[in-house]
């Protein structure tokens, strides 16, 4: 018989018993649907999660000056300034695994427009924080080095602040707002940047060379950064050198003895969204792992239904062997028939798996990552599992006397 | 015919250990049979005669002693040679006609040729004459619980005729039919008799085997006798008459 043939008489032979081999593929349907179902969700939260963390910046590191101690009680990181605006300029200058690097200042004010008010998040940034940052203006231009030289009186506006004084989809590059009683020229509007990863509205906010919010929004000792210094990368691979080369700049330039405390740290964002994956990814194989758990019992069943159809069939087996079935055509019929059940278990289980994890997907908000591999994956490991366990009984059924199976009652 | 013999067997036995028991079924059997006999084997039952059909039918082999089925020494073949020869040169016929149920009799008919490894087109052509020459041809996509018990048996012989088999074995193949409906089955086996098949008919029935050429009778796993008769014609007309004398529809 050829494999055409084999196939056949399997799918007829399953055919006789429709339910009894639906509920015999179901344990295969669902623990394939379970792990096809169980990746994809977790490639989606991982996905997520890489999304946000670009969000906040590519490559990113974050560094905050020393803490203050007075009276025992220690103030926390940044609360004692302790970066100088040298510094700042050492490490774009001497730092070669730095790309980019920008204060951040931040305090809150209120902004006022001709008519309205809105109070709100107030920025003091270089041009480079909207390179790290990833976000272009919409309208009018950014802050550009000539702002931060002549420490001028403009901004740039996120959408919600624009909403808020100027109303939806209005242009409010040219007017001018005031701030802390300061007349300041909107020059441009950031684009749409949405929800942080702690849900916070990133587009609340109004951006401003950072010269001149230290003139006019927060005053203090000119020489210190009165906020951190957000750095990019020069590549994704290159955020732990560029942490070691601005650790051992500011160590020497803030005179740390060997041995001694930092002043200040540095914290690495993208090693942090590594391990958040890295957490993801554990999570996801646990749970693939209970899924194949659950195909393996799957195949257990398909074990089972495939002894008893052995048993059942003792007579219609004698008779393929009395006109000349050999011990293999029985062998192979029986195991085409287990792989059968169980590779169309897996098919069924990909559309089920497929369909759930769109539909769970959908419900948590996550992107639908659909791993081609893992489907082959899966498919082909039912399959195996229809050849495991449809290999004992089908060796049973080819080892069976011929003249004791046709006396089988 | 042929002058050498289809059959050769030669001092063959045949012991069964049942734990520490050993069971002498065939103790020293000879026997030669030439193309187109038709031999009927009787005895009691523990005689020996279904394990001699059973060796006979490369079912099973022989402890002991040597078997030529048509010049080939099959005694000594494992289980997937011994399926090609039951395949190729053998046809059985069974006492509970062993059709596979919910199977039509034409794909009953074809499972020899699907085991020959014959196409499609050449497997429905070939069970389609053999279900013709058994007198069923307008029952091809019947299924066996819909047909009785003769007709039952005759698409069992259309399945053992299908691969233009040398020999024949029936194992009581009357056993479960009336006596009218046996001897049409015995006029359908002389038939194929004439046309040159063997027949090895294991029969209880005196009345059986009075169809056939030759009756060896068991006893006690060896050849009692052997002797060669006139054969009874099958007549179905008289066994009709009869039957219908009887008062049997």
């Amino acid at each position: 018989m050829n494999v055409l043939q084999v196939f056949r008489v399997a799918i007829r032979a399953l055919l006789r018993n429709k339910l009894r081999s639906f509920l015999t593929t179901l344990g295969v349907v669902i623990g394939v649907a379970a792990v096809i179902a169980m990746v994809a969700i977790g490639e989606g939260a991982k996905a997520k999660v890489a999304e946000a963390f670009a969000s906040m910046g590519s490559n990113l590191l974050i560094v905050l000056s020393g803490s203050t101690t007075s009276g025992g009680a220690r103030g926390g990181f940044g609360s004692l300034p302790t970066l100088t605006w040298e510094d700042l300029r050492a490490m774009r200058a001497e730092c070669n695994a730095v790309r980019y690097a920008t204060p951040q200042l931040r305090g809150s004010a209120s902004v006022i427009s001709e008519d309205q008010n809105w109070g709100t998040s107030v920025y003091g940034v270089s041009p480079e924080f909207f390179a790290i940052k990833d976000w272009p203006v919409s309208s009018g231009s950014g802050i550009s080095q000539s702002d931060i030289d002549g420490g001028t009186k403009v901004v740039v506006l996120g959408q919600t602040v624009v909403e808020k004084l100027y109303g939806p989809s209005a242009d409010p590059v040219g007017q001018m707002v005031r701030i802390k009683n300061f007349p300041f020229q909107v020059i441009g509007v950031a684009i749409r940047k949405g929800q942080s990863v702690t849900g916070q509205d990133q587009d609340d906010v109004v951006f401003m060379p950072y010269t001149t919010f230290q003139a006019k929004i927060q005053g203090g000792l000119q020489k210190f950064v009165p906020g951190m210094l957000m750095v990019s990368a020069t590549s994704a691979d290159d955020t732990a050198r560029a942490e070691k080369q601005i650790a051992n700049l500011l160590r020497d330039r803030h005179h740390i003895p060997i041995g001694g405390d930092d002043d200040f740290s540095i914290r690495n964002l993208t090693e942090m969204a590594t391990a958040q994956q890295e957490g993801v990814n554990t999570i996801t194989s646990l749970l693939a792992s209970i899924a194949l758990v659950s195909l393996l019992v799957g195949g257990i069943g398909i074990m089972n239904i495939m002894l008893v159809s052995v048993t059942e069939r003792t007579r219609e087996i004698g008779i393929r062997m009395a006109v000349g079935a050999r011990p293999r055509d029985v062998l192979s019929q029986f195991l085409v028939e287990a792989l059968t059940l169980s590779f169309f278990g897996g098919v069924i289980g990909v559309l089920i798996g497929l369909f759930g994890a769109n539909r769970l997907a959908g419900h948590f908000g996550w992107p639908v990552m659909v791993r081609v591999d893992i489907i082959v994956v899966a498919v082909s490991f039912s399959g195996l599992v229809g050849v495991v366990f449809g290999l004992y009984p089908a060796l049973k059924a080819s080892r069976l006397d011929p003249i004791d199976a046709l006396r089988f009652e | 015919m042929a002058e050498s013999p289809l059959i050769e067997v030669e001092h063959i036995a045949k012991v069964y250990h049942m734990g520490d028991v050993e069971v002498h079924a065939l103790r020293d059997v000879s026997l030669a049979i030439s193309e187109g006999e038709s031999i009927a084997v009787m005895g009691p039952s523990g005689s020996g005669k279904s394990t001699l059909m059973n060796v006979l039918g490369c079912l099973d082999r022989p402890s002991h002693g040597t078997y030529r089925l048509a010049g080939q020494e099959v005694s000594k073949l494992d289980r997937n040679q011994l399926a090609r020869v039951r395949n190729r040169t053998l046809g059985f016929v069974f006492q509970s006609f062993n059709l596979l149920s919910r199977t039509s009799a034409l794909e009953n008919v074809e499972l020899p040729l699907l085991y020959a490894g014959v196409s499609g087109r050449e497997r429905h052509k070939r069970a389609r004459e053999a279900l013709e020459r058994v007198g069923l041809g307008g029952r091809a996509h019947h299924h066996p619980n819909q047909m009785s018990g003769g007709q039952q048996q005759r698409v069992a012989i259309a399945r053992a005729l299908v691969t233009h088999p040398h020999l024949m074995v029936a194992d009581e193949p009357t056993g479960n039919l009336d006596s009218r409906t046996s001897v049409e089955i015995m006029a359908l086996f002389q038939e194929l008799g004439r046309s040159g098949i063997t027949l090895l008919l294991v029969t209880h029935e005196p009345d059986i085997a009075r169809y056939a050429s030759r009756v060896v009778v068991m006893r006690d796993g060896l050849v009692q006798s052997d002797r060669r008769q006139m054969p009874l014609v099958a007549d179905v007309a008289a066994a009709a008459a009869q039957a219908a004398a009887a008062g049997i529809p």
